[in-house]
């Protein structure tokens, strides 16, 4: 597997503009008769596919919702980050890029991560002029605020609809395009197999959701840009409908999948209160600017109502083990210690899985009109889900996943290792290393989308042949009749279990052993748990109706089965990978006060995987990081 | 002028023309009410109101042709939105609980429709004299004019009549009701500050023209106004 | 809790369609549930006993994107102010409750399956003119437009609107001028927006009148249906430009 990474040349903030200069250009005549086939319509999707739209390629743009607006994009809360340093705190594109690379373990490429900073402000430009509503101060100046990790004020938001309000930007450039015919946009299309043709992305073959038909569709380049693969674990902040089907397709035709195992958990998210939990809700990080943590210090306490525990019964824990960040300690850092306080017996609510999360002394500090300025949407929704006031009483949170920082191996260039197909946003593994900082996800999925992949796209496109490809090819046929046939099987199985079962008993799997924290043994019987819940699967796992309507049952079906096969990949890269990293946590791994520790000269790399077939061991590559400009250190909080 | 029909054609423009002609009829029915109620002034009043009236010759078809036209396009346009509303949903809902909508704005094509029927009932009474009112319609007072006094009083004296005209009126406030707050908003005027006024409007001017037209019939009915033959 | 529902039923857009009551399937209801989740807990039973699951539409579950879509006993998103199905919980509910469940009720929404519509008719209003001209990489710092926290704010109380269809459903005349109002004062409101407003007044509201939605007669059922609380103020918004548009615009 060739994993050069195609760094450019030249100093670290020159690199990019080399790459610019040196990268070859597609004559705008030849630009409408390259089909580009972008997957995914989120914030890296929708922006991509709208910016090349605009330089003159022919798009289609594929999603499985029913509408390109809906992608999981929207769900994120918080805001984006960009090094504007408007104001004037000594925020610069060096600083966010060394946060970003220390945030991230220092398990990302630094060349990448530099790039990211740079355009970072361009968003905020783009984004403006597309109408995003950002908040604004009363002169009319943007306004900022600080997010988890970082010690500036870099952070743009739109009230606690960040996700919502770029996303709807996208869609309407997106939506711009379509109406200009630049882009014909598929949706309730869900991708099923990537095509490969003599070695190079050549087309994916899709199903209509609703009418239940299988198509290929052809292109000159595949850009995937599907988001990530949090629904491992069943439980997550996830959307209902987010699958790894896409890349894990991609996988199999010889993409490279790179550390699948960091994954990312957001220390603020509503508890889970039964076995029917379908998801976890996520309160934004930026609650923890104003609340405390705590659980009580003593065990007893825990069955008590919070108001009955006296102040010195309380631990702050986050405030006494991180005095210089305290409660805005990194998401790993506060995911894991509340993980490890209730391991004490300490955590509080059904399960005691849950800490609180306590806004009484801001309320005393800013008054409640104060608070609810900042927080009342997000007080109101806690309120509806758990009937709880968090106003009288404090908020209960724990952990849960959140964000894949793994994916698909891209090169510099954002391509991955199948000639033709680039990978962006959630979807790649390239930008937040091992742990992904807040309010960096939007930032790097319209990076990738507005910013890198309109040249770089151009430079691989200059060397190819705008010849159309024909969908008779025997490849597209052959892929189309495997994706028939599956569905078959999936139907013909009519077993006893329902898919969400299966679905929910390996997510247990996964987050009991490939979880917040991991170890040797937990992980080696997860590879007999997983093999063996998929032997079942294929067995016993019943899928009612045809494959000719809409059929909700088959699509989670064809989705569970990619999650059987890639939460092994998962768990096996967490057992090769014996460090701790960021979202990856061995126990085995640890400072005696419970800090990870990384072990920099084995594994200062980013493992990327190779399908070798289904019934043989995937082969791990490794691609080296180095650090030239963030010097190695361990991550310090306190 | 193609942008012209394009513009009434359009769900906002044919919500212009609701408003616009429904103020309007509003301003026709207060001023149709204030002139009726002369009859409280006496007969020489009203008498020589109408008489004013009529001496207008061509200006007063003007009026009465203008007022046609408006009550046709407000109609017609009434019809043409309910039948594609109703095109809009074909399949009904099995239940449905209102939050926001009053019965008065639910009921805006029922009522109208009824009024329209009023209308004609109104107008065979008073301003062709057919039906029950054959005989009042063509008294004539001591100056020679036309008797509206003794037309009105000796009309609403017959229970069912006046007990119609209190209905009808109503049905009308309930139509104003919704429609005069209805066409501040259909005409772009909506704001926090003013919105109360807005909203007090159709009531106001609702009740209004309720007591108003209805305090005819009642007094008639109760013996406070008399008639003079 | 135990609860009877009756949901539409209808195979596909052709189908007649008709509501099955579900009784079994609906015992023991925790009130921690959300209200998919019920339908979740009902879909597993109904499976494993090999029939076919209530289809419906859902994606984030925590209320905004704008998936999920049911009428609930003859409110659009069910009984709770301010809130999606997917954040209605059953403790809205009591035991032995009976409630309806239909799909949205538009001509321009047909239903695909069971509770399922298709709402492409929303992006196609979207299409219309529901953008800024702007190519990537032109645009100047951000900082360059200064604009005004109560603009802003304005704007973004329309922009808040997760295109869900909840007005379109609740509205007696199935008119979709919440929608389509909201996302012109979103835009409209803006200074970067301005350039584009009359044409795009005059293009979006002429998509929605060709889609087939009803016509507004300020029932505001729409403004009280809102998940995100969208204001009625801005159909008045949009009435005044339109014709200002009309007659003002070459």
């Amino acid at each position: 597997m060739n994993l050069d990474a195609h760094i450019p040349e030249g100093p670290i903030d020159q690199k990019w503009e080399n790459a610019k200069f040196k990268f070859k250009l597609v004559n705008p005549a030849n630009k409408r008769k390259f089909d580009i086939i972008v997957v995914g319509s989120g914030l890296a999707g929708g922006s991509a596919a709208a910016t090349l739209a605009e330089l003159g390629y022919n798009v289609a743009c594929f999603c499985y919702q029913d509408s390109p607006r809906r992608a999981h994009s929207i769900a994120a809360q918080g805001g984006i980050n960009a090094a504007k340093n408007y104001q004037g705190d000594g925020d610069s594109v060096y600083r966010l890029f060394y946060d970003t690379v220390k945030g991230g373990d220092f398990r990302s490429r630094e060349a990448n991560v530099y790039r990211l900073a740079q355009v970072s402000r361009n968003i905020i430009d783009q984004a403006t002029a597309m109408g995003v509503p950002f908040a604004r101060e009363y002169g009319g100046t943007l306004a900022n605020r600080s997010f988890g990790g970082a010690q500036v004020s870099r952070t743009f938001y739109a009230r606690g609809q960040t996700g919502q309000q770029l996303l709807l930007g996208v869609y309407a450039g997106l939506s711009r395009q379509i109406k200009a015919g630049r882009v014909t946009m598929f949706t309730r299309h869900e991708m099923l197999e990537l095509v490969t043709v003599e070695g190079r992305a050549a087309g994916i073959v899709t199903r209509d959701m609703v009418s239940g038909k299988i198509e290929s569709h052809a292109g000159h380049s595949v850009i995937m840009a599907s988001g990530g693969y949090g629904n491992v674990f069943y439980l997550s902040t996830n959307a209902m409908g987010c699958n790894v089907t896409a890349t894990y397709r991609a996988y199999k035709k010889g993409a490279g999948f790179a550390n699948p195992c960091y994954t990312q958990i957001h220390p603020t998210c509503i508890p889970v209160s039964g076995d029917y939990q379908s998801k976890l809700t996520l309160m934004s990080e930026s609650l923890r600017n104003d609340g405390r943590v705590w659980v009580p210090k003593k065990k007893e306490d825990c069955g008590k109502k919070p108001s009955q525990i006296a102040e010195a019964d309380r631990d702050y824990y986050l405030e006494r083990k991180y005095p210089a960040f305290g409660n805005l300690v990194p998401r790993d850092v506060a995911s894991r210690n509340a993980k490890l306080v209730c391991d004490e017996g300490r955590g509080v609510g059904p399960g005691g899985y849950g800490v609180y999360l306590d806004f009484a002394e801001a309320i005393g500090r800013l008054g409640r009109p104060a608070v609810e300025g900042r927080y009342g949407n997000l007080f109101d929704m806690y309120q509806r889900i758990t009937g709880d006031d968090p106003y009288s009483t404090p908020m209960r949170i724990y952990p849960a996943v959140h964000y894949t920082m793994g994916g698909l191996w891209v090169d510099y260039n954002l391509q991955s290792t199948i000639p033709g197909m680039f990978v962006l946003g959630e979807a790649n593994f390239s930008d937040h290393g091992a742990n992904r900082l807040g309010a960096s996800a939007l930032m790097q999925g319209l990076a990738d989308g507005y910013f890198v992949i309109p040249y770089t796209l151009g430079n691989y496109l200059a060397g190819q042949n705008p010849k159309k490809i024909d969908t008779d090819h025997a490849a597209f046929k052959e892929a189309e009749k495997s994706c028939k046939e599956r569905i078959d099987t999936f139907l013909a199985i009519d077993g006893k279990r329902t898919v969400d079962s299966f679905h929910k008993e390996l997510g247990k799997i996964m987050w009991d052993h490939c979880g917040m924290a991991r170890n040797e043994a937990g992980l080696k019987s997860a590879l007999e748990l997983i093999p063996a819940l998929r032997e079942e699967f294929w067995q016993n796992v019943k899928v009612p109706g045809s494959g000719a309507t809409l059929n909700q049952s088959l699509e989670k079906a064809g989705r569970v089965a990619d999650f059987l096969e890639f939460g092994e990949l998962m768990v096996r890269d967490a057992l090769e990978r014996d460090e701790s990293a960021g979202g990856h946590f061995r126990e085995e791994h640890q400072s005696p006060e419970g800090e990870a520790v990384r072990d920099d000269e084995n594994f200062a790399h980013a493992a990327v995987w190779e399908y070798k077939g289904d019934n043989a061991t995937p082969v791990r590559h490794k691609e080296p990081m180095t650090f030239e400009h963030v010097k190695l250190a361990t991550r310090s909080y306190k | 002028m193609n942008w012209f029909g394009r513009y009434l054609k359009s769900s906002v423009g044919a919500k212009h023309v609701m408003a616009v002609t429904g103020l309007l009829l509003v301003g026709f029915v207060l001023q149709h009410m204030v002139g009726n109620l002369q009859v409280f002034a006496g007969q020489e009043a009203i008498n020589a109101y109408a008489a004013g009236l009529k001496k207008l010759g061509p200006l007063l078809w003007v009026a009465r042709i203008g007022l046609i036209v408006i009550f046709l396009v407000h109609i017609a346009s009434a019809l043409r939105l309910v039948s594609l509303n109703r095109a809009a949903r074909p399949v009904a809902y099995k239940m449905v609980k209102s939050e926001r909508s009053s019965f008065a704005s639910r009921a805006m094509a029922m009522s109208g429709l009824i009024l329209l029927a009023f209308l004609a009932f109104h107008l065979l009474h008073f301003t062709l004299g057919g039906g029950p009112l054959k005989t009042q319609f063509n008294l004539i007072d001591a100056y020679g004019r036309h008797d509206v006094y003794n037309m009105v009083v000796l009309g609403f004296q017959k229970p069912a009549v006046a007990i119609s005209y209190v209905v009808a009126m109503l049905l009308l406030c309930l139509h104003l009701s919704h429609g005069v707050t209805s066409l501040f908003q259909s005409l772009g005027l909506n704001h926090p500050k003013y919105n109360g006024i807005f909203n007090l409007a159709g009531p106001v001017i609702a009740t209004l023209v309720l007591v108003g037209n209805c305090s005819m019939p009642i007094a008639v009915l109760a013996g406070l106004v008399k008639a003079t033959v | 809790m135990n609860l009877t529902i009756y949901v539409w039923r209808q195979k596909d857009a052709k189908d007649a369609g008709g509501f099955e009551k579900y009784t079994d399937e609906c015992k023991g209801i925790s009130e921690h549930m959300s209200f998919l989740e019920m339908l979740d807990v009902v879909n597993d039973r109904l499976t494993e006993k090999g029939k076919m699951p209530i289809a419906f539409d859902s994606d984030c579950r925590e209320g905004i994107c704008g998936t999920c879509s049911m009428v609930i006993n003859g409110r659009p998103h069910g009984p709770w102010k301010a809130t999606t199905t997917c954040q209605l919980h059953m403790r809205a509910f009591k035991d032995g409750d009976v409630i309806y469940i239909e799909p949205w009720r538009s001509k321009a929404f047909p239903v695909i399956q069971d509770l399922i519509v298709d709402r492409k008719a929303f992006d196609t209003i979207i299409q219309a003119g529901g953008y800024i001209s702007t190519n990537c990489g032109s645009a100047p710092d951000a900082n360059s437009m200064l604009i005004g926290k109560e603009v802003s704010d304005s704007a973004m109380d329309a922009a808040a609107c997760i295109g869900c269809g909840a007005c379109v459903a609740a509205c007696p005349n199935s008119s979709a001028m919440l929608f389509t109002a909201a996302k012109l004062a979103h835009m409209n409101t803006l200074p970067q927006g301005k350039p584009e407003e009359a044409q795009r007044t005059l293009s979006m509201v002429g998509a929605m009148d060709s889609a087939g939605f009803g016509n507004c007669s300020n029932h505001l059922e729409c403004e009280a249906a809102c998940p995100k609380e969208i204001s009625g103020q801005v159909i008045a918004a949009m009435n005044r430009g339109y014709a200002k548009a009309s007659f003002g615009k070459r």
